[in-house]
């Protein structure tokens, strides 16, 4: 059974279709990328499965599980985590705190528990920031932990983005454009970073971006989609002598 | 040791306030000013919960203040006094002292179930619009009673001053004191011990960035609630001691006016810190009282300083920190958990 199955998945704006019968099958550990012009839907892909936005079609099964009419706190917890395309950190929390928020479903106590400190509190508690320590330590992060993130430059807030994301230890991780805006060596950085995580735990990854360094170096499969349609799927060699990905990139050369 | 210092300090401050009105060194009109304090202090805070911590705008405190005052009057009324409407007092006065709790919890609940009237529609809508649906929450309250005949309508609703009668009765101390002072630190401690958890640590997350939230396993809706409703109880909370205090309420006394000062305490003392709010209802109580002499000149003046406030520091006094985040070295004398 694959880890995510989106069938025929289509989303309309009013007459405007972002993304028509679109299908994948995700197995475990894969790293999978999807590319395509701006305006593609690739975001608007992640926003269906991540249960931002409801599909006007088609199915989203992640682990069995069919997300139908979910809300996105629920798909998370069913093992899907993500970042966006610009940084959405929580700006005035601490480091720590973005990755102690973050695993707010392990919490799973009461208001009651949380005014007594009672043991099942203290004992979730503990697991949450035994949890973001460990990652922080992990991920390079530790001497951030208390500061706030828009002290950090970019490339770390992106670090810390893909810390908090990694914090829900999720099956699933989508990377919306983790390379945009970074500088050359933050890309070598970011490279090894993603490498880092597919080999440590065990977790798919799915990952819209831009750069093609990104892509070929780190991922197996590639899927195109332009205007809302896949327009082709395969091996990083086969992607990069397709015709029609080139058409979509570069244009007709008839006028 | 240090663990507690800070509690114990705390009990043994309202141990010898108690003590010392008792004595008569601190006189009526000083207990009447300590008492206030806390009635703000626990008002502030509590809208500082969702103002501060959840970045809504809510302008309609008043009307859950208002809320749990008539709720926990009407309670103590039908126990301890003889109304004309609502018939012969149900409890001996001995009972006082057990029934009042009970009276305020009451008052409190019925607030924070008012609070859904404005947690609900929170799911949907923010901002500037969830601000209008706030204003018309405190307008809808003060409307219902001012038509209710049964507790007073528009005259206002008094008898209150039997329960705190029959509680005098049983031992002679200043007991509204003892409560006021019991009921800030409860409901201080209660807000404190909500947003130093994992669990409320999602308030401020929707407020810096709502879709990140949702999408980080936090249930926005859930904690909307939570918010919502924590803070009107509180102000229930607030608004039953009130109304012990006065021994009379008026619809009128919860309007828009006091809503807003409520609001005035909070953007005073800082968003999204205990200690601001805390310590801004202290000033602004104390500011009030000061200016007395003042007579009507000083709603120009007191105004007139928040204008200068915002304009030289327009985070507040405190400004999103916490008395310790300022002072690391407190830390060490106080943990207030």
């Amino acid at each position: 059974m694959p880890l995510l199955e989106v069938k025929g998945l289509t989303r309309r704006f009013g007459g405007l279709i972002a993304v028509n019968d679109f299908n994948i099958d995700l197995g475990e550990r894969e790293m999978v990328a999807l590319i395509g012009p701006n305006g593609a839907g690739k975001t608007t892909v992640f926003n269906l499965v991540s249960g931002f936005y409801q599909p006007s079609e088609g199915a989203i099964t992640i682990n069995g599980r069919d997300t139908k009419g979910m809300r996105p706190h629920q798909v998370t917890s069913l093992g899907v985590a993500r970042t966006f395309q610009g940084i959405r950190l929580w700006g005035e929390m601490t480091v720590l705190d973005n990755i102690r928020v973050s695993q707010h479903y392990r919490a799973g106590y009461s208001l009651l528990d949380c005014f007594l400190r009672t043991k099942k509190y203290m004992v979730r508690e503990k697991e949450i920031e035994r949890i973001a320590w460990e990652l922080l330590e992990a991920m390079d992060l530790k001497e951030y932990a208390l500061e706030l993130p828009r002290n950090l430059s970019y490339g770390m807030q992106r670090r810390v983005e893909i810390a908090r994301a990694m914090s829900l230890k999720p099956s699933l991780l989508l990377l919306d454009e983790p390379a945009a805006g970074l500088n050359s060596a933050d890309v070598e950085g970011l490279i090894k970073l993603v490498r880092w995580i597919h080999d440590t735990f065990p977790v798919t990854i799915w990952m819209i971006e831009h750069q093609m360094k990104v892509v070929m170096s780190l991922c197996t499969r590639i899927k195109v989609v332009d205007f809302g349609a896949t327009i082709a799927d395969g091996t990083p060699e086969q992607i990069q002598n397709n015709p029609l990905v080139i058409k979509a990139y570069l244009g007709d050369d008839t006028i | 040791m240090q663990k507690h210092t800070f509690t114990i300090s705390l009990f043994v401050g309202i141990f010898a306030l108690t003590v010392l009105a008792q004595l008569g060194v601190i006189n009526q009109y000083l207990q009447s000013v300590i008492m206030l304090m806390g009635v703000n202090i626990i008002l502030s805070t509590s809208l500082n919960l969702v103002n501060g911590y959840m970045g809504e705008f809510s302008c309609g405190h008043g009307g859950f203040m208002c809320v749990g005052a008539y709720v926990t009057s009407v309670v103590t009324v039908l126990c301890f006094s003889k109304n004309h409407i609502l018939g012969a007092p149900l409890l001996p006065p001995s009972m006082a002292l057990f029934a009042f709790p009970i009276a305020l919890f009451a008052g409190a609940a019925a607030a924070a179930v008012a609070g859904l009237v404005v947690a609900i529609p929170s799911f949907k809508t923010r901002g500037d619009y969830l601000a209008i649906i706030t204003l018309a929450a405190n307008y809808i309250v003060i409307s219902a009673i001012d038509n209710l005949e049964i507790i007073g309508g528009p005259r206002g609703f008094m008898g209150m001053n039997a329960a705190v009668n029959g509680m005098e009765g049983i031992v002679d101390i200043p007991w509204m004191l003892l409560w006021v002072l019991f009921g800030t630190l409860f409901s201080v401690w209660l807000l404190r011990r909500f947003v130093s958890s994992t669990l409320g640590k999602g308030v401020p997350a929707i407020a810096q960035d709502e879709i990140a939230a949702e999408i980080m396993s936090v249930d926005t809706n859930r904690m909307k609630l939570i918010a919502f409703m924590l803070s009107s109880g509180i102000a229930g909370l607030a608004g039953g001691l009130f109304a012990h205090i006065l021994g009379y309420v008026n619809p009128h006394s919860f309007d828009i006016m006091k809503s807003t000062e409520v609001m005035v305490m909070v953007y005073l003392g800082g968003m999204g810190s205990l200690s601001g709010a805390t310590l801004s209802a202290v000033l602004f109580t104390v500011l009030l009282e000061v200016l007395r002499p003042l007579e009507i000149w000083k709603w120009v003046v007191i105004p007139l300083l928040l204008i200068l406030l915002m304009q030289f520091r327009p985070e507040g006094i405190m400004g999103n920190k916490e008395l310790s985040d300022l002072f690391p070295k407190l830390k060490k004398y106080y943990s207030f958990k």
